[in-house]
């Protein structure tokens, strides 16, 4: 047990543990706007793996990484709005529109990339962004390494918990966002456009996907490879619902993950368990899981969840 | 969902490439025919670096032994069968690629082309009549390159980062582990194992985390490792192919794998119509030039004398078959 501890007590893993849990956070919340409109966007992964192969072109092409962010930010807009079209526009079943979206958005990734780049020996690569160290407070002793010393995303990211919680919880809109998931009728009586809404939360879920996708090919990694997302998307469906739709609460989901996840790598190389290495890769999966049973099992999913919105009809 | 993912780019890609033949083919008809017809079949995309060194072979082999040469990518288990079955029957006489996720499969469908020569890398044996196998034995350049290690960590903590716990890692491993043990008794080894073939992002974050615990050398079995020693400023080992244009400064030297030996024997014996099921392995090997130790290139300074003379007399004993290197496929544990 000390030697797990030992393992814990290290800035190092701190700061992996916040650079793990950056992408996911991103995507997380971006998953949590949509579920709240009521919609499940399981477009999640494709929409991912293609922004971050559209990122890194646009970074690589133009040589300016942020440009790689914003195209991969449109990316995520674009089939998030195709997603709407699906579920909100057609009213057809989330799980099929995600799903499809995801193998459209997956398929266009490989072939983009193929057309993009041909069939390199090596994979092209960019120089990734650079730890951007807070000045002043990257010094602290420990929590300055651990929190302020990372790439400009991460800060980002994780100012984006507070920027969502107040924009969900304190803004006319978010009430409006809220309520669409909730009860649209409601919402619709009251003189919200229910579709707009639901566009407007998918759109915003497919941006935020797209920069924790970018997020690989440019800050964690300096390259677009084919496994460069591997089911991190599908994670994140997981952490919005042991983060109970709150904000802050998917930020402590995301963290979770990416300690464990963090630590599973420590206890491999430590050398001081003796276990095959699936079972410290299955780690944060199954921490999720447990947790998710114990900390999710009365979490209430917004009640409108899945269910597409027929004008006047019950 | 990955699975139906990649096959449809998959069959996209053998749509086109079939497109592409049939072109070809009606084009030149008259050369083609002459031509040797060789197909692949890879589980993962082709820069997967074990991948691309097959491919590198193959298409080397267009060019100096006027092969036809075509292959489909990204073959996951669920539609291996379908596309080895395709070219089969689309009268490829040779079907090369690897077959680690797929060896059942892969058996199966060359029993039912026994006029077609299959040869796969493979963990296991060959199988009569017509399925021959052959993998990347580079653990002779992988125990150079521990030797390396061994002498430059001041640590005496040396990493891996590996895919899984398979025979053809496990012996890389160990042999970069026992070459630095030989030079260095001090050394020790840290193991971690990212459980796929091909996730930079992972490998790199399993690379972080040996070095947060002492690595200083580390050995990058999978692609991504690389990039996270030239973050952290230490020395580097590659694999599979010279990988030192990924971080100059960092990559002293690469376990190279180079299929051209074995590429231009199957084909050579399959031309000749003397094709058996036989295991091509020994052509992985050093003295076949199947493997080596890459050049220095910015390390060749770097490098102390005295090391590089050792592995200058180490090669030079392998080559001439006075020393072994040993082969230890059990699943290395970390120090």
């Amino acid at each position: 047990m000390s030697d797990i501890f030992e393992q814990i007590f290290q800035i190092g893993f701190f700061t992996a543990m916040v650079r793990v849990a950056t992408p996911l956070l991103l995507a997380t919340l971006g998953e949590m706007f949509s579920e709240r409109s009521g919609v499940l966007n399981l477009g999640i992964e494709g929409i991912m793996l293609l922004a971050a192969m559209t990122g890194f072109s646009a970074g690589y092409f133009s040589g300016s990484l942020w440009l790689g962010i914003v195209v991969a930010a449109m990316t995520g807009i674009v089939f998030g709005a195709l997603m709407g079209l699906l579920t909100v526009t057609l009213g057809l079943s989330q799980h099929v529109s995600g799903l499809g979206v995801t193998l459209l958005c997956s398929g266009l990734a490989f072939f983009g990339y193929r057309l993009v780049f041909g069939q390199p020996s090596q994979p092209p690569n960019v120089a990734a962004f650079e730890s951007a160290p807070v000045p002043l407070l990257s010094e602290l002793p420990v929590l300055g390494p651990i929190l302020f010393d990372h790439v400009t995303l991460v800060y980002l990211a994780f100012l984006l918990v507070p920027v969502a919680a107040f924009v969900l919880y304190r803004t006319p809109w978010g009430l409006n966002l809220r309520t669409v998931g909730e009860n649209p009728h409601a919402a619709a009586s009251a003189g919200v456009s229910v579709a707009w809404k639901r566009y407007q939360a998918l759109m915003i879920s497919g941006a935020l996907f797209g920069i924790g996708g970018a997020y690989f090919s440019l800050a964690q990694f300096n390259a677009f490879t084919f496994g460069v997302i591997s089911g991190r998307g599908w994670v994140c469906i997981a952490l919005v619902v042991l983060g109970r739709w709150d904000p802050w609460r998917c930020a402590f989901a995301a963290l979770l993950f990416g300690a464990v996840d963090a630590l599973q790598l420590r206890l491999q190389s430590s050398g001081v368990i003796d276990l095959p290495f699936q079972v410290f890769l299955l780690l944060p999966f199954l921490i999720t899981v447990v947790a998710m049973a114990l900390v999710a099992r009365n979490a209430r999913a917004p009640a409108a969840l899945l269910l597409p919105y027929r004008k006047e009809e019950r | 969902m990955k699975t139906g993912t990649k096959s449809l780019s998959g069959r996209i890609l053998a749509a086109v490439l079939m497109l592409a033949a049939v072109l070809a083919l009606s084009a030149g008809q008259a050369i083609a025919a002459e031509k040797l017809r060789v197909a692949a079949v890879f589980e993962t995309p082709i820069e997967e670096p074990w991948v691309n060194q097959i491919h590198v072979a193959l298409k080397r082999a267009e060019k100096e032994l006027g092969i036809e040469y075509t292959w489909s990518e990204s073959v996951k288990s669920a539609d291996f069968a379908r596309v080895m079955r395709e070219y089969a029957e689309g009268g490829y006489q040779l079907v090369m690629g690897d077959a680690f996720g797929a060896e059942r499969i892969a058996r199966r469908v060359a029993k039912s082309y026994p006029n077609t020569a299959f040869t796969f890398g493979s963990g296991i044996g060959p199988a009569e009549p017509n399925f021959a196998v052959f993998d990347n034995w580079i653990h002779e350049p992988a125990y150079l390159a521990g030797m390396i290690a061994g002498k430059l960590t001041k640590s005496n903590t040396i990493g891996a980062v590996a895919a899984m716990t398979i025979p053809e890692v496990n012996r890389l491993c160990n042999a970069f582990c026992s070459g630095a043990k030989e030079v260095n008794p001090k050394a020790k080894c840290k193991f971690s194992f990212i459980g796929s073939f091909f996730d930079p992002p992972k490998a790199k974050e399993a690379a972080l985390a040996q070095i947060d615990q002492g690595v200083d050398v580390i050995y990058a079995e999978r692609f991504g490792v690389i990039e996270a020693a030239a973050e952290k400023g230490i020395p580097a080992v590659g694999n599979m192919s010279d990988q030192w244009q990924l971080a100059p400064d960092n990559v002293v030297t690469s376990v190279v794998w180079d299929m051209w030996p074995t590429v231009r024997q199957v084909v050579n014996v399959v031309k000749a119509g003397v094709f058996t099921s036989q295991d091509f392995g020994q052509f992985s090997y050093m003295s076949k030039g199947g493997s080596f130790l890459a050049p220095y290139h910015k390390w060749e300074d770097k490098l102390p004398k005295d090391v590089k003379d050792m592995v200058v007399k180490r090669r030079q004993e392998i080559l001439d078959g006075t020393f072994r290197v040993g082969i230890d496929e059990s699943a290395p544990k970390s120090e």
